[in-house]
């Protein structure tokens, strides 16, 4: 790519421009002119290119410059926002964010600004923002690539720009707006002018929002496939109004469920009708529950049964609860698990095994479970299990089974070669 | 013709297994052993007292060493190009002799002292002793790149030739004739400086825990045999409260600095084990240590980035945060958490953490918590940090940030809880940080949950004698994951519009995409390359045909194809 790239550069240096072309030589037709080359040829060549190259072969010649402005150059694009005393990433160059500004505003479509953890960078993102009017943006991300950021700018300032957006489109289909100040007003507003296209929202740790602002996007928003929120927004009338006969099936439920300090927060229950009618509506639907509570806040969670299809513990996690998994999530397809204690979990893992007949992808880190009661696990799941994720020393070596002996019996039953995940050792 | 060898010892700071010098002896008429000490180093490097002061001990035990054969250390200030040509024309110097130092840095330093030597007509001889095996070869079988798994390199390793074994130590009989000329002033002139003399000031130093030289390295190799063979059980000690503390039988930072040779470490491992378990074959993780070294080493010799997050092909760009006052906290051990504040304590106190202190303090400084890039965490256990050096450090800091060798990411340790499981009286904690003496187990793990009435029992009111704890764990972590998830999700070019649901299948497996040294963002373009066409699906790289996204997809999904032999034993030596 490079070396095409210079040796178009030189070459245009060879060839004269529009003033000399008497003195071309004869062989050389006005079509071999690279300035005259076809619109759709540049438009190629330029979208093999880096921005930067674009940019710098955009001031080649008026033909070449009239094509970086293409409107297909510029239906995707990423501000990147950043400040050098808090990241080590370089920032849009704010004159090409003004030209996008000016000149196409109109032709993004799929749009995402990427923040460090300053609050001026999360600004600066709204400041864009609130000039997109005339735009016609089918996806938006808002995205904090360290601290949340978003959550320091002003709730006025943060939310007007976002209206702008959610007004002037008018055909939102993807919304990615974790961590930001968002509120129920702006819901409305989104789903005012939005309701047909919506089918995406990504709305994790929004402390602004209340149940009745997510349940009035689920009631509105038919199309809706795709939700990520807290569970403080889930209620019985949310999974009942996403199985309503109007809505499509959903495809995609994220829960992060977490907790500021043991003890503070109260989580209630969702009733098992309620997930009963949301599996009857969507029976495909994957449900991924984010934990991050302390072990003695699981007690609201996996009495009943639960649809939950994918689960991460990002705390400790207690054996009582991990028994209670077997039990109560009979969908289970991704188990992983951040820590236990040092109790062997041998019996709880196979009774995952048995009643958990989707599970394929298991991940276990700082837990216990003895060589034998791990083979006897990975027996009952064969070939099933993709993904087996265990950290070295979870393994506890047994009389049937030492370190060595349990990775080549593990492949026997995986049918394909498997090592435990290993950490370096001093 | 009279011969006049110098003998260059950087590491390899021993008179056992060293080839280099051994072989240079052979004809040599005189002999003068040097340690180059770059002025510059002390004071304004990064490297802290602790790691002097050992550097200092070895070279006195040398020095000793050497009187014992009529010999001595001659300790040379200045940098290697200039010290050279010097001490070539002073000495009438035609031999000259070193370790290999596989190392980006020093494979260039040595270069141009190489070009020097021929120039002065000197004859250099070089040896591989500071590592198991050769690593060229090590790459040269696994197709011409470094293995980037451990895994993959366990299996390469497995097909190599026998390690060879440890060269005849330095003796009076091997010495023979050759003499070392030693002026009056030798002690003035090329004597072992003191720590003073670099300028630290040692009021108030403790004894130091690990005490460096030869001689301390090889009385604790014989006691860590010993108390595996009392044990007769050579699989890895169950981590408790006692790991944590410094052990008499610790050998990391004699592997560093080559006090203790790798090679006669993995010799006699392997015998004691023989004789132990009647002559079965010792399986790999018996030299678990010497192969996490040897891997990094590896991975790092043909790397002058390695250190670096910027230009280095194998390391994960992340958007780490620029955070100079957090970071401080960290280094300085003022986190409010006591189980990081207590293992970053004993760090700079005594040179020497256990790993898997160091894999929850990283963990807290990267992907865990503050959200720090691992360059950082790297200096500062640069700094502190005995058996550190520059491609285990980097390679390390790379692995526990998830920042290379295809890790996943979802296993984060619990600045509480991990702390707690290890040792739960906690007295780690009241040892290194006698503050918080009066805390109950309950509470000494997360002592700003304490009520009142235990903190001023305690003595200790949080956020005034000890500070409050400077992340929530639990939204930081959240946080984080959601990061490490963005950015796998994009270097894996998943650039569909839709939410992924697995956490683990956004690590790409380990295999064929790291294997064969495969840069890991190359098969992915960059944000706004190419502009997704028209009204086209966004998420079609223009970059990349289709055949090539489907190709590198598939790659991604299939699991390793084994290298011939799977069977993890190693060769017999010949």
């Amino acid at each position: 790519m490079k070396r095409g790239r210079t040796g178009l550069k030189s070459q245009c240096q060879i060839f004269p421009s529009l003033g000399e072309r008497a003195k071309r030589p004869k062989w050389m037709t006005p079509a071999q002119d690279w300035g005259n080359l076809p619109h759709h040829v540049v438009l190629q060549i330029f979208q093999h290119l880096s921005l930067v190259d674009r940019a710098r072969a955009s001031s080649v010649c008026r033909c070449w410059n009239d094509v970086f402005h293409t409107p297909d150059l510029w239906r995707k694009f990423e501000f990147e926002l950043n400040q050098p005393a808090t990241s080590y990433l370089r920032s849009t160059h704010p004159d090409l964010i003004q030209q996008i500004i000016k000149k196409h505003a109109q032709h993004l479509q799929y749009v995402s600004f990427k923040v460090d953890s300053c609050t001026e960078s999360a600004e600066a993102a709204c400041d864009i923002l609130s000039q997109l009017v005339n735009c016609t943006i089918k996806t938006l991300g808002l995205i904090s690539t360290a601290r949340p950021s978003f959550m320091d700018v002003s709730q006025a300032h943060f939310v007007s720009a976002l209206t702008v957006v959610f007004v002037n489109s008018k055909s939102l289909s993807s919304i990615r707006i974790d961590d930001t100040p968002v509120d129920d007003p702006s819901l409305k507003v989104l789903v005012a002018n939005n309701s047909d296209t919506l089918k995406l929202l990504k709305m994790s740790s929004c402390p602004h929002v209340s149940p009745a602002g997510i349940l009035c996007v689920a009631d509105q928003c038919h199309g809706l496939r795709e939700l990520a929120l807290n569970y403080h927004l889930l209620s019985d009338e949310l999974l009942l109004a996403l199985s309503s006969e109007k809505h499509v099936h959903l495809e995609h439920l994220r829960i992060d469920v977490v907790s500021e300090n043991p003890g503070q927060t109260h989580f209630h229950t969702i009733k098992r009708s309620s997930w009963e009618a949301l599996i009857r509506h969507s029976p495909k639907v994957n449900i991924v529950m984010y934990f991050y509570l302390y072990e003695e806040e699981f007690e609201p969670f996996f009495c009943e049964e639960t649809p939950v299809t994918h689960l991460y513990f990002g705390r400790a996690v207690s054996k009582m609860m991990l028994g209670r998994i077997g039990l109560n999530c009979p969908r289970l397809v991704e188990l992983v698990v951040c820590a236990n204690g040092i109790e062997p979990l041998d019996e709880e893992l196979i009774r995952i095994a048995e009643r958990c007949k989707s599970l394929t992808a298991i991940g276990l880190g700082e837990c216990e479970v003895t060589c034998s009661g791990f083979v006897e696990f990975v027996k009952m799941c064969g070939g099933r299990l993709t993904q087996l994720s265990i950290m070295e020393e979870v393994l506890i070596p047994d009389s049937s089974y030492n370190i060595e002996q349990i990775h080549s019996e593990v492949s026997k039953h995986l049918g394909r070669m498997w090592f435990p995940d290993m950490m370096p050792t001093w | 013709m009279v011969v006049n060898t110098i003998h260059w010892f950087r590491k390899g700071l021993r008179l056992h297994d060293n080839p280099s010098l051994k072989d240079s002896i052979q004809g040599s008429d005189t002999l003068r052993c040097i340690y180059i000490l770059d002025p510059w180093f002390a004071g304004s490097s990064n490297v802290g007292i602790n790691r002097w002061r050992f550097l200092l001990h070895c070279l006195e035990d040398l020095d000793a060493s050497l009187r014992k054969l009529n010999s001595r250390l001659f300790v040379i200030r200045g940098q290697p190009t200039d010290v050279f040509p010097r001490l070539f024309k002073e000495w009438q110097i035609n031999r000259l002799s070193y370790e290999y130092d596989s190392e980006p840095f020093g494979k260039e330093r040595d270069a141009a002292i190489q070009k020097l030597a021929n120039e002065a007509g000197v004859e250099v001889t070089v040896r591989i002793s500071h590592t198991l095996y050769n690593l060229d070869k090590i790459i040269e079988l696994n197709g011409n790149q470094p293995p980037l798994t451990y895994k993959r390199f366990q299996a390469v390793i497995n097909r190599m030739d026998a390690v060879e074994m440890p060269a005849e130590t330095i003796t009076s009989e091997v010495l023979k004739n050759c003499v070392t000329p030693i002026s009056e002033d030798h002690d003035e002139k090329f004597g072992v400086p003191s720590l003073e003399e670099l300028g630290f000031e040692t009021e108030g130093l403790t004894t130091a825990v690990w005490p460096g030289g030869e001689t301390e390295a090889l009385m604790r190799l014989e006691r860590h045999l010993e108390r595996k063979a009392w044990v007769a059980n050579f699989e890895r000690p169950r981590m408790n409260a006692n790991s944590l503390l410094a052990s008499p039988t610790g050998l990391s930072p004699y592997l560093r600095f080559g006090c203790l040779s790798c090679r006669l470490f993995y010799f006699k491992l392997t015998d004691l084990y023989r004789k132990v378990k009647k002559n079965h074959t010792p399986p790999l993780s018996l030299y678990g240590q010497l192969l996490w070294r040897e891997f990094f080493y590896t991975t790092a010799t043909n790397n002058p980035c390695f250190d670096k997050m910027d230009g280095n092909p194998i390391c994960v760009q992340i958007p780490w945060d620029r955070n100079p006052e957090a970071l401080a906290k960290w280094a300085e051990g003022r986190t409010g958490f006591p189980w990081i504040d207590a293992i970053m304590t004993q760090l700079r106190q005594e040179g020497w953490i256990h790993h898997l202190a160091r894999h929850g303090v990283a963990c807290f400084l990267t992907r865990g918590d503050l959200w720090i890039s691992w360059e950082e965490g790297m200096k500062v256990f640069e700094e502190l940090l005995l058996d550190a050096d520059w491609s285990v450090n980097a390679g390390s800091w790379m692995w526990l940030s998830c920042s290379s060798f295809f890790q996943q990411f979802f296993h984060c340790y619990c600045p509480v809880g991990f702390g707690r499981r290890t040792d739960p009286n906690g007295d780690y904690i009241r040892r290194y940080l006698p503050i918080l003496r009066g805390f109950p187990a309950k509470y000494i793990y997360d002592p700003w949950n304490a009520p009142d009435e235990v903190q001023k029992a305690a003595k200790c009111i949080i956020g005034v004698h000890y500070p409050k704890p400077m992340v929530n764990h639990a939204e930081a972590s959240r946080i984080n994951i959601e990061r490490m998830k963005q950015i796998y999700q994009q270097l894996s070019c998943y650039r569909g519009l839709g939410m992924d649901a697995s956490l683990l299948a956004t690590v790409p497996a380990n295999s064929n995409f790291g294997g064969n040294g495969t840069n890991p963002r190359a098969v992915c373009t960059v944000t706004n390359e190419g502009a997704g066409g028209s009204s086209k699906d966004p998420s079609v790289q223009v970059g990349m045909s289709q055949t090539e996204r489907a190709q590198s997809v598939q790659k991604r999904r299939h699991e390793e194809t084994p290298l011939e032999s799977s069977s993890k034993s190693w060769k017999q030596s010949k």
